[in-house]
């Protein structure tokens, strides 16, 4: 009897390994746009925290101001 | 507005690691890890070229194909970013990427190299824009506060553009019409999909 409780025993432990929890992928965390801003002092002046047509104008402006030396210089 | 993209420009590239320093400053990297490098072709031969590489944050990004993870996500302006506390240091990015762009803050096999660190378009990670918790883990969020990447604006010849696609290919296109040489991109096609800069990319090209 005691050596059927022990096998059982021995049995359970080493079956424990089978019940595995499922895995599930676990993606990103979600990322807020760009557009919404950050809330700084630091933050450009020319548009409004929000704005997602705003701010893609004044990136292409502040592109153009800044790396265009053709259209600043010519 | 379009996706956002690097160009380097190797006819204006005068090798002064200006971009380097202005990226290490801007999100406080680590030593030993460089987000973005120089790197001269042909060096000692004359003609050689400098060009600034970094993570190009890809069309078909092979980094987010072979994340066993699933770390990798794409922004709405084609940015392409990872999430720390996902990335589990397999190192699978840095042997798919053309560029050599993931960077590991220490040296040693899976599970001892820790989290992977890349270029982010200044745009920061998953946290919440401008916080704390962003800065340390990704570095600065310019994007999210009107500006654009520290590298780019850095740049002391305008050799690296950054920004609007559409915008980056016409300042180059037109830099290539007023000297009339340089049209030759390098990694313009691996990254995203066209020889060229500025040309739409080949019938059935990943774009």
């Amino acid at each position: 009897m005691r050596q059927h409780i022990v096998l059982i025993a021995v049995a359970v432990v080493m079956l424990t390994a089978c019940g595995e929890k499922p895995q599930t992928m676990a993606s990103p965390k979600s990322d807020s746009p760009a557009y919404m801003g950050t809330g700084s002092a630091f933050t450009a002046p020319g548009w409004k925290a929000g704005d997602k047509t705003a701010w893609e104008q004044h990136l292409k402006a502040r592109q153009q101001n800044s790396q265009n030396d053709y259209s600043r210089m010519n | 507005m379009a996706r956002m993209k690097f160009v380097c420009d190797s006819e204006r590239c005068i090798e002064c690691n200006g971009c380097v320093t202005a990226c290490k400053n801007e999100n406080e990297v680590p030593w030993g890890v460089n987000r973005r490098r120089v790197v001269t072709l042909n060096d000692g031969v004359p003609g050689e070229k400098s060009i600034s590489v970094a993570c190009m944050h890809c069309s078909d990004a092979p980094c987010m194909a072979v994340c066993p993870v699933n770390c990798f996500y794409r922004t709405d302006e084609g940015v392409v970013l990872h999430d720390k506390d996902v990335c589990i240091g397999c190192g699978y990015c840095s042997y798919a990427c053309p560029f050599g762009a993931p960077q590991f803050p220490a040296q040693g096999a899976f599970g001892v190299r820790g989290k992977m660190d890349k270029c982010t378009f200044c745009a920061g990670g998953p946290e919440e824009n401008g916080s704390q918790a962003e800065f340390e883990k990704y570095g600065r969020n310019r994007l999210a506060e009107g500006k654009l990447p520290a590298c780019a604006e850095m740049c002391s010849t305008k050799a690296l553009l950054a920004g609007d696609g559409d915008v980056v290919a016409d300042i180059f296109r037109n830099r290539v019409v007023q000297r009339g040489k340089g049209a030759e991109v390098w990694g313009w096609g691996t990254a995203y999909g066209s020889k060229k800069a500025g040309q739409a990319p080949e019938t059935g090209a990943k774009s």
